[in-house]
């Protein structure tokens, strides 16, 4: 986006310069353009995987595209969520094309424009699309290059690029635009690329400022919120009091008299209204709230009683891990082998985007264009298409920045919410706002989590030889879920059925994401006990079962360290070979003063560290910290904390501290005070009042995050590294300060309290 | 009489007067000890003092907003200048570390510290007297069980001569009472249990009854009402201002969780106290609540605002419990229609209305006015602190907030409004003086809460 | 119709006097940087200055504000022309998804206004009332001191 527009780029426009690329995006191509032509023959060896989202759109011109004109457009089927792909992304292609940061122009998430690259999720921003752009990028430059080469009569190797042109050593130039042709890139992509060399980098690696910051500090247009289109009107849906409530009668004459009311929309259990202006539309929604009547049968689990319901509903047990050890050494027991066991608990924890959710949907001949930002515009797009029995090629989903959303919250919902008001109402855009209280009551959770783990320490109890953990949950995603996965077409008069939960398999995982300890315990078993039965609406939330798994793992090897009478960082060093994971822990460790910290300690003062590398795949991170608990009331503090982040080769380290400054704030209000309340019936927590979360008094005093940049190598996912070790962190920081190990979230004054007693 | 024997009486009369009030203010010092070992007192007994020391609201006085617990260092306004509370952490040096078990009795039940000077009454031994010899032990090893904290408080500012201790014992000999309080004729063990607590250690009067001129609670007003840091503490005997009289159990309601939803949300000063209760145990609670209903006397037969039976969702304000559109405006069913050209009407409409005739469950919904004791108190004060200042969010506590209105009120708006909610929603006779109020409301730092409650919200 | 005066420039809004200014100045005057969060005056993501003053726009109706000075964001300084406040924010990359950021900016700007001298406590103080869910709570604290550097730079005419 652009100064105060928006700018829609659609394929008709960009097809109508000259000499301008097409794109298409081709899937799973048979194989490199250049062997298209070859004779079939013995059947050929497959080819090495591309790297990356290429591997969904291997055509180069599916990312990158350059008009006649010399304007560079980068392609990414991801969102920017506030994380600041969007600036990143723009990096690495400038980087590697050679071209100015300032003169690229980035396209993101539509349906109409780019490609399918899911979901903006799971920290695979930068590793899928970031990797994609990368690879085309350069083997872009290399094929302008060679071009150019083919142009001037010059060797390539003689040639350089700067600011989107190739310049001989005579100083004659060709710019970009001028050496681009149809065919030009449009070719599948190999799978090695002339790459830039990180010693070269002059903006990959750079603190570079977001784009995106000065029109949302001076009020530039920036959010699907700010979205103003001619005739635009304003719908609200009303929602019933609990889940899967059924609307019996709704008193909507006076309603539709109201002012500025233009159609109330009733569809079985869905209703909705929409009005000229905004308040009235709110107004409308008030009224016929108060004139609805609802069956409500929701029945919702006791908080207290929560973990024994879940260890009770029926499990499909997925063997994660089963590593059976060398047997000798293991389970001598001979006197001085230790074991531990646990049981940690997790509540409900709410998304709590700061904006509810929003959407503009535009009902126009027998098309539908829905501004949304949902994380995936291609499956809410499917869903959509499914709910209002449409082909999918006539709804077009376009992502716009919401407010941070951290996973599946209400979005997806609001744009199908919008698309049913302006089906009503053909030819005016809908802007269908949620409330604070829809948002709050009607996203889907992080789900509850039991775990029991247990472990054995050898005879010298020195070293773990025996681990066994045990997870119970819901699934963490239900999406892509098709229309059956939309709260509006469950409650339609011919409404789709929830689909099934599915877990989502290792290695990326669901619930038992992070549920592999990194450490080589030469016995281990994981088990997820898979639960399908979902009193509560569950999907992802930042981490996933990472955050309760690090938390449960880095807390239990504290216990272990604290048995074993050892340093709990030198404890987790003992059990590493991952040298980057080491070098992680000792950066935090030494930057934090870990080995100072020793006696004398102030009082109601401890010191907690945590490690994981996220899914034992993405992004390393090492967190130490300072608490403080207050003896009188119970109160917990995080003083101040230092963290350690390796996330591969680093494209903007502002970036990466920006996302574990605030993974450590929000896992520690997540931690420290959050859990969704119900009565049995309803969700009462449904406000920040009733559901409060972090607020300045409770910031700590200072927050350092330490980037260790690996040039070269691959992008690790870094958007969720801290969630799960800051958790931890804190959980042992009051362990040491107490004296007390805490194992239920969220660890809350009243029961600290409880626990050091008066 | 001849001018010289006069002479000669009044002298007598003064050096005998003197002389008394000289004996009376005498006590002798009782020895300093070593501070007591923290182990050394039974955790049993720690306990007790500690649920005791929630009634008594130690932490009210003693500690500060943003400071050490129970270290003191709070300005107590008087009318005779400001006292600090001391500190009382077990520090041998600033605090009572170095006071004996019987140093500690003398205190409480005499007002004497234990170099034989008088306390201020700002203490309120004038109710800690009542407190048993056995709860005194008990406070006694809490107390001394807190983390020692070496803090000086800053020194009392009182006129002359009240800035002379010995003074104080003019005022005890013509205020204290001694003995017991009234019997009751009843066997409720709870009620009896309330009212040793309520006259003694929770010293609910030293706000609820309005004082002397020399600073006294008015003995024959008891529970009348008083205002305090511009707050005004209700009645609490027959003249208690509620919509709905209060049962024992409302007030265990009220004072266990801080709100009710018949009466509303505690605030100011109150809010403070009933945080600090969260300590004390549910029989205490219970007991007081008890006490205090039996107080209200004629109040509680008075006519309520409901009709007989009549629950709040059947006024059709409540829709039952929390909805997730629980922005249904209702609008009023009787009560404050009045005359919706008024300015403070239309300010209510636009402003108020939103959230105190919407349908959430309390405690997160504004309270339906008609319900409200800030409307239907002695004076605007409460009803003007809470428009302006609202009620501040918390970082860590499920409680409500309310927006605060300073900022958007300008003072003839402010004046309206109030004016209008007397009018509207209530039957009393309008307030005087609402100008003079809004001018004092806008200048005083009325939100700021101390002690625990601060400090467990996390402000 | 109502008369409002918006950053300096008065404007006649036809609109039920009961309506939340946040709603007139997002969907009348077309302004962005107020946000809608919750509504209920407990987030911030709305506020604006009235009179040089924070009030949250969601739970003020226009009816109150004849012959008030209401300031947004847009009022401060733009893109090309950025007030210290928003230099600071933008210096100290102070955002993530930046919903919450403008309510920041104008409390920060209506404390720095009355108090050029505020503490670190009182920052902290004074921005309790707001909300930010991503976790940036330490960058909006450096960028409000940050602002308040900036101000007095320009206060006492140095060059920026």
């Amino acid at each position: 986006m652009s100064g105060d527009t928006i700018d829609i780029v659609s394929r008709r426009a960009v097809l109508a310069g000259s000499g301008a690329l097409v794109f298409s995006f081709a899937v799973a191509p048979h194989g490199l353009a250049q062997d298209a032509a070859a004779p079939p023959a013995a059947a050929p060896a497959p080819p090495p995987p591309l790297p990356g989202s290429l591997k969904q759109a291997p055509f180069l011109d599916s990312w990158i595209r350059i008009d006649a004109g010399g304007a560079i457009t980068v392609c990414t089927g991801k969102a920017e969520l506030g994380q600041g792909i969007k600036t990143a992304l723009l990096q690495i292609a400038a980087e590697q094309l050679g071209a100015d940061f300032g003169a690229l122009k980035l396209v993101t998430a539509d349906t109409a424009v780019t490609l399918n690259e899911g979901y903006t999720a799971g920290s695979h921003s930068l590793q899928d699309s970031g990797t994609a752009i990368l690879n085309a990028a350069a083997q872009v430059r290399q094929i302008l290059i060679g071009e150019a080469a083919r142009r001037f009569g010059v060797p390539a190797e003689q040639l350089k690029t700067q600011s989107a042109a190739v310049i001989a050593p005579d100083g004659r130039r060709f710019g970009y635009g001028e050496l681009v042709s149809a065919e030009l890139i449009h070719v599948a992509a190999a799978p090695q690329s002339p790459l830039q060399a990180p010693a070269d980098y002059k903006i990959m690696g750079q603190p570079v400022r977001r784009i995106d910051i000065p029109a949302k500090v001076t009020g530039g247009a920036a959010y699907v919120q700010d979205l103003r289109l001619e005739g635009m009107v304003h719908g609200r849906t009303v929602r019933p009091p609990s889940y899967g409530a059924t609307l019996i009668d709704v008193d909507s004459a006076a309603v539709g008299k109201m002012p500025g009311v233009l159609k109330i929309v009733r569809d079985g259990s869905f209703l909705g209204v929409i009005a000229e202006r905004e308040f009235q539309a709110i107004e409308a929604m008030r009224a016929l709230a108060a004139g609805a009547r609802w069956q409500e049968t929701a029945q919702l689990p006791d908080a207290e009683k929560l973990p024994a319901l879940l260890t009770s509903l029926p499990a499909r047990d997925i063997k994660v891990l089963d590593r059976p050890g060398s047997g000798a050494g293991a389970n001598t027991n001979n006197g001085s082998a230790k074991t531990l066991s646990a049981t940690y608990t997790r509540p409900y924890v709410a998304h709590g985007s700061i904006g509810p959710s929003c959407a503009v949907a535009l009902f126009q001949g027998d098309g539908l264009t829905v501004w949304s930002h949902t994380q995936g515009v291609y499956p809410d797009r499917d869903a959509i298409a499914e709910m209002l029995r449409m082909p999918k090629d006539k709804v077009r989903l376009i992502h716009a920045e919401g407010a941070g959303c951290y996973g599946h919250n209400g979005a997806d919902d609001a744009a199908a919410d919008a698309a049913l008001l302006a089906r009503a109402l053909p030819g005016r855009p809908v802007r269908l706002q949620w409330t604070r209280e829809q948002e709050h009551a009607w996203e889907p959770y992080g789900p509850a989590m039991v775990v029991k783990v247990s472990a054995t320490t050898d005879d010298a109890g020195r070293n773990i030889v025996d681990w066994d953990y045990a997870l119970w949950s819901n699934t963490h995603s239900m999406r892509p879920g098709g229309a059956g996965s939309l709260i509006a077409a469950q409650s339609l008069a011919n409404p789709f059925a929830a689909p099934p939960p599915r877990p989502i398999p290792m290695p990326e995982g669901g619930g038992d994401r992070n549920s592999i300890p990194l450490y080589k315990f030469p016995a281990a078993r994981v088990i997820n006990h898979f639960l399908p039965d979902m009193p509560v609406r569950v999907s992802a939330l930042r981490a996933l079962g990472g955050y309760m798994n690090v938390f449960v793992i880095e807390s239990f090897m504290d216990e272990l360290a604290l048995a074993a009478g050892a340093d709990p960082v030198e404890f987790r060093l003992r059990h590493l070979d991952d040298p980057r994971a080491k070098d992680v822990i000792s950066t935090a460790a030494q930057r934090f003063g870990w080995t100072e910290r020793k006696p004398p300690v102030p009082p109601g003062r401890g010191y907690g560290f945590a490690f994981a590398r996220y899914k034992n795949l993405a992004a390393y991170c090492a967190i130490a910290c300072e608490v403080e608990v207050d003896h009188g009331s119970g109160r917990p503090r995080m003083v101040r904390a230092v963290a350690a982040v390796d996330s591969g080769q680093v494209v903007n380290p502002d970036g990466i501290k920006n996302q574990i400054e605030g993974a450590i704030l929000q896992s520690m209000s997540w931690t420290l005070f959050e859990s969704v309340t119900n009565d049995g019936r309803r969700i009462t927590s449904i406000d920040w009042a009733s559901y409060p979360i972090l607020r300045f008094s409770a910031v700590p005093d200072s927050v350092e995050v330490h980037v260790i940049n690996r040039p070269g190598l691959p992008f690790l996912g870094s958007g969720e590294a801290g969630q799960g070790p800051a958790a931890a962190a804190i959980a042992n920081g009051i362990a040491d300060a107490t004296g007390h190990r805490f194992r239920d979230l969220p660890l809350t004054r009243e029961r600290i309290k409880a626990a050091i007693g008066v | 009489m001849r001018a010289k024997t006069l002479a000669i009486v009044v002298c007598l009369v003064l050096a005998l007067g003197g002389g008394v009030l000289a004996f009376a203010a005498w006590h002798p010092a009782i020895a300093p000890i070593a501070p007591p070992a923290p182990a050394s007192f039974d955790p049993a007994l720690v306990k007790r003092g500690a649920a005791l020391a929630a009634v008594g609201d130690c932490a009210g006085c003693h500690t500060g907003p943003g400071g050490r617990d129970l270290a003191g260092g709070v300005a107590i306004p008087t009318p005779f200048g400001t006292v600090y509370s001391t500190n009382i952490t077990p520090d041998s040096e600033t605090g009572i570390g170095a006071w004996s078990e019987a140093a500690f009795q003398r205190a409480m039940s005499r007002g004497v510290r234990r170099d034989g000077a008088l306390l201020y009454p700002a203490f309120p031994y004038d109710h800690f007297m009542l407190v048993s010899n056995d709860d005194d032990r008990a406070l006694y090893a809490f107390l001394m069980t807190r983390p020692p904290v070496h803090t000086v408080a800053p020194g009392n500012e009182l006129r002359f001569p009240l800035n002379h201790r010995f003074v104080v014992a003019g005022w005890n000999l013509l205020f204290l009472r001694s003995g017991p309080p009234a019997a009751y004729a009843t066997h409720d063990a709870s009620f009896v249990r309330g009212e040793y607590l309520v006259e003694g250690l929770a010293h609910c009067g030293a706000c609820h009854t309005p004082r002397n001129a020399f600073g006294a609670e008015k003995a024959s007003e008891s529970f009348a009402g008083a205002t305090i840091g511009g707050w005004t503490a209700y009645a609490l005997n027959g003249a208690s201002p509620a919509a709905v009289p209060w049962t024992a159990e409302a007030l265990y309601q009220y004072l266990r969780n801080g709100f009710e939803p018949e009466h509303g949300t505690a605030r100011g000063p109150m809010a403070d106290v009933i945080a600090d209760l969260s300590g004390a145990t549910d029989n205490d609670i219970r007991a007081i609540a008890s006490y205090v209903a039996g107080q209200m006397g004629k109040a509680a037969e008075r006519k309520s605002v409901l009709q007989q039976g009549e629950s709040q969702a059947e006024r059709g304000r409540w829709v039952a419990a929390t909805s997730a559109d629980s922005q249904a405006v209702h609008h009023r069913v009787g009560g404050a229609v009045g005359n919706r050209n008024d300015e403070g009407a239309a300010i209510y409409a636009s402003t108020c209305a939103g959230c105190h005739e919407g349908p959430r469950a309390m405690p997160f919904g504004g309270i339906d006015l008609a319900l409200s004791s800030a409307v239907r108190g002695p004076s605007a004060d409460n009803l003007l602190n809470i428009v302006l200042h609202g009620v501040p969010a918390a970082a860590a506590s499920r409680r409500p907030i309310m927006p605060g209105f300073a900022n958007a009120l300008d003072d003839n708006q402010l004046g309206a409004l109030v004016r209008y909610l007397r009018a509207g929603f209530t039957d009393e006779e309008a307030w005087t003086g609402i100008e003079a109020a809004v001018q004092a409301a806008r200048g005083a730092e009325r939100e700021v809460t101390i002690g625990y409650a601060a400090r467990q919200a996390g402000e | 119709m109502m008369n409002l005066k918006v950053n300096n420039q008065p404007y006649n809004v036809d609109a039920d006097p009961r309506t939340p200014l946040l709603y007139v100045l997002r969907d009348d005057l077309k302004l962005n940087a107020a946000k809608f969060g919750c509504g209920l005056g407990q987030c911030g993501a709305c506020t604006v200055l009235v009179d040089g003053k924070p009030v949250f726009s969601c739970v003020t109706p226009i009816a109150l504000l004849a012959g008030k000075n209401i300031t947004t964001v847009e009022g401060l300084g733009t893109a090309q022309e950025p007030a210290p406040t928003q230099r600071a924010f933008i210096e100290l990359q102070a955002a993530q998804c930046g919903y919450c950021i403008p309510g920041m900016m104008m409390r920060a700007q209506a404390l720095l206004q009355a108090n050029p001298h505020a503490s670190d406590a009182e920052i902290r103080a004074a921005l309790e009332p707001h909300l930010c869910r991503c976790g940036t709570h330490m960058r909006i604290l450096r960028a409000v001191r940050r602002a308040q550097e900036l101000m007095k730079t320009a206060q006492t005419g140095d060059a920026r």
